[in-house]
């Protein structure tokens, strides 16, 4: 059977969990990056520019490729400087660019998205950009040279599902590049169905990082991330909005 | 309600200075008046006060029911008549429930992280008589202002011990600690903190501009209290007693660039629920306006003072203070939340679990006397302090403690740009 991968600035990757590096304890990460089977974990570049004291980066596999993020950019001008701070930390070329103009919701501002993922692929950068699922956006992002597109299902942290869920398809049927869900994931379920939907990989930080069991959890997420793929694979089933099908064909009556 | 005894007069003030102490304290007609600017103040163009004024003063926080409390708990978001229900009294048998509720919206924006930082005190002249504050200029303290040699070895010892992230303080006094002072001391903050924080008094919004471009991002002012009829019988004399000017600060801060604002109302000198109300509303109405930028509260209780032991936080117990901040978090799930060492341990450790995502460690409210404190030298000419802290841990103390409390405690997640 052929090898089920996907590519991100040239490089391949078989699992499709990416994990969240934020808001827990750091010992935790390596077991979450073990049992999620996960080969990419972003981290925020604010957080690594640290003393040694527990500088995320020691707990960090070597087998694992980081996703530095630009978490803290409130415009592309910030975002690209954290970016290259964060190529001169020896992060490598990959970045999630997050820019953010509000701090309730924590939504990201497209316009200044795609200027910055403008500059930085212009740069050599591996940019994948942290978006608001709009499909005119993720054409424009794709133009700039984003090497994926990565729609929030619902508000960051809000553990609410796949609020955004007839947008996102909309964006994995119309859009060449690797769609990959991020921000809202609050469950293994709602992985799975994005999955199911086509999503080239998933995004969770938040649901795994409050979890009782925090590798346990990350465990389940790469179970239902599975299934999804799996499920996509195979052709999902028939499904019925409403009803019976008629027995009688509706177009029994025609002839010839 | 009980009030605070806060008038001490000191035997080393000549006669004349007492008889004009006296007045002032006695006779409101001869203070200015604290609703009109002073010269130099800026003046802005905003609708906040009047918002945030007109809400306190129409909450009857007696006219809620447990109904309204139950609704506020059930419901997904929380309005401003959900935050009024849950910081009013018919709240207080829900404390529990709140709390659970406060812990899963902490946890859903902050995660299991707990920030750690600690106080610099840089300067504590005063020109202020702010009757309840150790730092006002009738009491007969120990004043010093720290030169930047000073400030460097305070830094070293404070950067030394792990800190990364600092706030520092002066007293209110543009004559003694000028914007130019507070400057250079961010500059030097700058080279050995990743986050530099700043408590001082009220500026204008091009010194918030050029205090910024000297390395500081975050701007505490405390309102003391919201009610301004109160305020102006605790602040009698000195800049400090203008109180719009002070209301506006962080918004001038915000205009000048400063990613973040601080804010707090200190609990115990008016009544706390009005004043609760009023903070988190400052908070709410200043996050529409600037809604890029990052927000944060505080919630001191009145504490003793050098030469006044007897000053305590009035009706404000635990349990208050424990529901206000749970009311805080439920209302503003994103807003940093910080207690600071004017709380006890066992206070500390336990609401970090609940809705705090901030703690100061390794404390002093003094004026150069941090290798006293961390290395047990003595300090000889040490300044004294604002107030009496509760919770004198380290800060290998606190990390130990929060780790061991199943958190994640984080010295930096803040970049400059």
């Amino acid at each position: 059977m052929k090898k089920d991968t996907f590519t991100l600035g040239g490089k391949e990757f078989s699992s499709r969990f990416i994990l969240g590096s934020g808001k827990y304890s750091l010992e935790l990460i390596k077991a979450a990056v073990e049992n999620a089977g996960a080969e990419i974990i972003t981290l925020a570049v604010r957080r690594t520019n640290t003393k040694d004291t527990e500088n995320i980066l020691d707990y960090i596999p070597d087998n694992v490729t980081l996703l530095p993020n630009t978490s803290g950019a409130r415009d592309a001008k910030e975002a690209v400087r954290i970016a290259r701070m964060s190529r001169e930390l020896g992060c490598g070329d990959f970045v999630k660019v997050e820019i953010m103009q509000d701090s309730k919701y924590l939504l990201p501002e497209n316009y200044e998205t795609i200027k910055a993922t403008q500059i930085l692929a212009d740069e050599g950068f591996i940019v994948l950009p942290y978006m608001y699922p709009d499909l005119n956006v993720a054409r424009e992002l794709q133009r700039a040279g984003a090497a994926a597109v990565m729609p929030l299902a619902s508000p960051i942290g809000s553990n609410k599902g796949l609020a955004t869920k007839d947008f996102i398809q909309i964006l994995i049927d119309e859009i060449d590049l690797p769609i990959i869900v991020d921000a809202g994931i609050g469950r293994p379920s709602q992985a799975c169905e994005a999955m199911e939907m086509g999503a080239a990989a998933i995004m969770s930080n938040t649901a795994i990082a409050t979890a009782r069991d925090i590798p346990a959890m990350a465990g389940a997420f790469k179970q239902a991330i599975e299934a999804g793929r799996a499920a996509y694979l195979s052709g999902l089933g028939r499904v019925l909005e409403r009803g019976a099908s008629a027995s009688d064909p509706l177009t029994g009556f025609l002839r010839d | 309600m009980a009030e605070n005894q806060f008038f001490v007069d000191s035997a080393r003030l000549s006669q004349a200075a007492l008889e004009r102490k006296h007045r002032i304290e006695q006779d409101p007609s001869c203070r200015c008046n604290h609703m009109e600017y002073m010269e130099g103040m800026e003046q802005i163009s905003s609708d906040v006060m009047e918002k945030v004024l007109s809400e306190m003063k129409a909450y009857d926080y007696n006219s809620y029911t447990a109904q309204d409390v139950k609704r506020a708990l059930d419901s997904d978001r929380c309005t401003i008549e959900d935050f009024k229900a849950l910081l009013s009294p018919a709240a207080a048998p829900y404390l529990e429930e709140m709390a659970a509720k406060a812990k899963i919206e902490t946890s859903k924006h902050f995660g299991n992280t707990v920030y750690i930082f600690t106080p610099l005190y840089i300067a504590n002249y005063c020109e202020n008589y702010c009757i309840y504050c150790g730092f006002n200029c009738y009491n007969d303290i120990t004043r010093k202002k720290l030169n930047m040699e000073e400030i460097r070895h305070e830094m070293q010892i404070i950067a030394d011990s792990g800190i990364e992230e600092i706030l520092m303080l002066t007293g209110e006094s543009r004559a003694k600690s000028d914007v130019k002072y507070i400057g250079e001391a961010c500059k030097l903050a700058s080279e050995y903190f990743r986050n530099v924080g700043l408590e001082i008094y009220p500026v204008n919004s091009d010194e918030y501009r050029y205090l910024h471009e000297c390395g500081a991002d975050y701007i505490t002012v405390f309102q003391e209290t919201y009610d301004s009829d109160k305020y102006e019988t605790l602040h009698l004399m000195g800049h400090k007693r203008i109180f719009p000017y002070r209301f506006e600060a962080q918004e001038r801060a915000l205009m000048g660039g400063m990613r973040g604002v601080g804010f707090s109302a200190l609990l115990g000198l008016s009544d706390f629920r009005k004043d609760a109300l009023a903070t988190a509303l400052h908070v709410y109405y200043l996050q529409r306006k600037y809604p890029h930028a990052e927000f944060s509260l505080s919630c001191p209780r009145l504490r003793p003072i050098v030469n006044n032991d007897k000053i305590t936080p009035l009706d404000v117990h635990e349990k208050e203070l424990c529901q206000i901040l749970c009311a805080y978090r439920i209302f503003l799930p994103f807003a940093g939340i910080t207690v600071s060492s004017r709380e006890q341990k066992h206070f500390r450790d336990g609401i970090v679990k609940i809705a705090a995502t901030k703690v100061s460690a390794g404390v002093s409210t003094g004026i150069g006397d941090h290798e006293d404190k961390y290395q047990g030298k003595d300090a000889k000419d040490a300044g004294d302090e604002q107030f009496e802290i509760s919770d004198d841990r380290s800060f290998d103390e606190m990390y130990q403690d929060i780790s061991a409390e199943g958190l994640q405690p984080v010295l930096n997640d803040y970049v400059y740009v």
